[in-house]
């Protein structure tokens, strides 16, 4: 790096010195610092604000949550032990409308339970209770499998040859064989890590529910 | 080197990785031989940011074009409507959208001066043949992209935008024609098959050809180095370390210089995007608001404003074969420009007075014609573009006759001209 620089032709002062003018006479460190720093903060807050816009192009659209949109159900008709599915963001809901015998054994068998009190936050507040319902008798979840996404089944039979002597009645997944109880409370030593889960729901009136908001929410 | 640095300290560390990558891949010497060490004449002046703003729109269309085709449907039932759930429903959907449409006028707006800036400068004379060469088919390139992404809305001046230009095809003879139109269309009509190969062509093949004749096109200019308004080849003047006197390194220069530039250029662009992105018709013509209709042609039908000379141009001529031949002859003839232009003096500064009188016309007609390309053609305006035609086509020859005995209007410097700002007091 000695390259002399010869200008030739021109003013000296209207020729720019190619070496002088990359050489660090007359620098001012601090002052080049905070420049360079102001630069990349400016710099870093443009790139920040364009990257907005396309990131949260990626994000459900408005189509996708008017799709998203509550459900309601007419649950006026279902009969003691039946299952309804009802689709709430793409994803299957089941409502059951359990029988006393039913209910009776959510309180049986809860040593076999992973979570029997739902303490893991799988349900709205108004559902970690015993039932996991607002009703008793009404079970709202998601049916889909904690584990990997499957959608078990339902299983209101009792001690079937599948399933052994011991089932009282559930949920199961064929995928990887999870099991669930009445409750959608997850029985211990299966795949699944937690309870299914209730999606937000409340009852406009006796017979018609609406899966996708909160109790009280507008009311 | 190393006894300055203290072991561990954080340029030690990025010494080393650059080292380690140096040695496998050679990136110090690619920096340095386009950005750090090329060097670009010192004279540059606001006709040399075109070039960078292209690159800038390439990147604009690039990234909106992405994030365009995750919710575009290249469907002849639903690409309209898919085109509306983007402007209606998607999160910023109508930016990124009228980023691309705008995008796409820009292009042409900062390759037109980019290639206006090369015939004033006689930027295509040799050695740099090859660089205009491949700054046109860049352009081709260009238009190819543009009239491909027009159809991809389905909008009613797409297709009918489509179904002409590749009606053009058919003034082919021999039957040649009618077989390359009924191929290029993959069906009797413009349909869904149409669209689906041009959004083939628009999102994939075209882009990739883009991109290796933008590489071309820089590898060729870091090759010749870069011409200047004063048309004067600064590697004729070098010092003792074999540098231009006049170059000055690419970075940090003219990246500082260009920076300004693309924010000015970003303003503006920005400007359009948010509150006149149809810009009246000229951008995004009323006609595309509504669905394509194969029944039913538009009441006036005209290109995009960029395509509009050339259009012009292949109305002017009252024979299909012949006008279609003259309109891609206008854009072939300007690939032969540096042999045609025989004159050793590059830059309009200069040059003969008659060249620049004869540039000037050939741009003012270029516009003339552009603006003839819009209009519906009437008895005053066809006869206007016959002989807007006739400045086009006559440019050539005589350029070719006259540039053979050019006499410089005045004599041309050995060295660039230039104004720099005083330096500072005892900075010299």
């Amino acid at each position: 790096m000695s390259a002399t620089s010869d200008n030739g032709a021109g003013s000296p002062r209207g020729q720019l010195d190619l070496e002088s003018s990359v050489s660090t006479a007359g620098l001012d460190p601090k002052r080049r610092r905070t420049l360079v720093r102001g630069m990349a903060a400016v710099g870093g807050l443009g790139v920040a604000a364009v990257a907005w816009p396309f990131v949260t192009s990626m994000s459900p659209s408005a189509r996708a949550k008017a799709a998203g949109a509550p459900v309601e159900a007419d649950i006026g008709k279902l009969g003691a032990g039946q299952l309804l599915t009802v689709e709430w963001r793409g994803k299957p809901v089941w409502i059951v409308n359990r029988t006393e015998e039913q209910l009776a054994t959510l309180d049986a068998d809860t040593a076999r339970l992973s979570d029997p009190d739902s303490g893991q936050p799988m349900q709205p507040d108004y559902a970690a209770n015993a039932t996991r319902s607002i009703k008793p008798e009404f079970l709202v979840v998601v049916g889909i499998c904690t584990h990997l996404g499957c959608s078990p089944t339902y299983r209101p039979d009792l001690a079937p040859a599948d399933l052994g002597d011991d089932w009282d009645g559930g949920f199961f997944c064929p995928c990887h064989g999870s099991k669930f109880d009445l409750a959608g409370r997850v029985y211990a030593g299966v795949p699944a890590p937690t309870n299914l889960e209730v999606p937000p729901y409340r009852f406009v009136e006796d017979g018609l529910i609406v899966v996708g908001e909160d109790q009280g929410a507008a009311a | 080197m190393s006894a300055n640095i203290k072991p561990g300290s954080a340029a030690g560390s990025k010494n080393g990785l650059l080292t380690w990558v140096d040695e496998r891949f050679p990136l110090t010497k690619l920096l340095e031989e386009h950005v750090t060490k090329y060097y670009a004449p010192k004279n540059f002046n606001l006709w040399y940011v075109f070039g960078v703003l292209a690159m800038v729109v390439l990147v604009i269309q690039i990234v909106t074009g992405i994030f365009l085709t995750m919710n575009y449907k290249p469907d002849g039932a639903k690409a309209f409507a898919s085109v509306e759930y983007i402007m209606r429903d998607v999160n910023f959907g109508w930016l990124i959208r009228y980023m691309h449409s705008t995008g796409a006028s820009a292009f042409f707006v900062v390759v037109y001066l980019h290639m206006f800036r090369a015939l004033m400068y006689g930027s295509y004379k040799k050695p740099r043949e090859l660089l205009w060469v491949f700054g046109m088919l860049i352009y081709v390139a260009l238009m190819a992209e543009a009239f491909m992404g027009y159809l991809l809305p389905w909008g009613q001046m797409s297709y009918w935008g489509a179904q002409v230009i590749i009606s053009l095809f058919g003034a082919i003879p021999f039957g040649i024609g009618d077989a390359v139109t009924l191929w290029l269309k993959g069906d009797y009509i413009v349909s869904d098959a149409t669209l689906n190969r041009f959004f083939a062509l628009h999102v994939i093949a075209v882009p990739l050809v883009l991109l290796g004749l933008v590489v071309g096109h820089i590898m060729a200019l870091h090759e010749v180095g870069s011409n200047n308004p004063d048309g004067i080849e600064i590697k004729k003047n070098k010092n003792a370390a074999g540098i231009p006197k006049d170059g000055i390194p690419f970075h940090p220069y003219y990246t500082v210089k260009d920076l300004v530039a693309i924010v000015i250029f970003l303003i503006v662009f920005f400007a359009v995007v948010f509150y006149a992105p149809e810009m009246g018709g000229y951008f995004l013509e009323h006609a595309n608001f509504i669905p394509a209709d194969p029944l039913k042609t538009p009441e006036h039908i005209a290109p995009v404003w960029y395509f509009t000379p050339f259009y012009a141009i292949l109305r002017a001529v009252p024979d299909k074969l012949g006008g279609v031949m003259a309109m891609g002859g206008a854009i072939v003839v300007l690939f032969i420009l540096p042999w045609l232009d025989r004159s050793p003096i590059r830059s309009i500064r200069y040059r003969a007075n008659w060249y620049r009188i004869m540039l000037f016309v050939f741009a003012a007609n270029f516009l003339m014609l552009g603006y003839l390309g819009i209009k519906p053609a009437t008895d005053l305006y066809t006869l206007m573009s016959r002989i807007g035609t006739l400045i086009y086509f006559g440019y050539f020859p005589l350029l070719f006759i006259l540039s053979r005995n050019e006499k410089p209007r005045k004599p041309v410097p050995d060295r660039v001209t230039y104004n720099a700002h005083a330096p500072a007091e005892g900075g010299a």
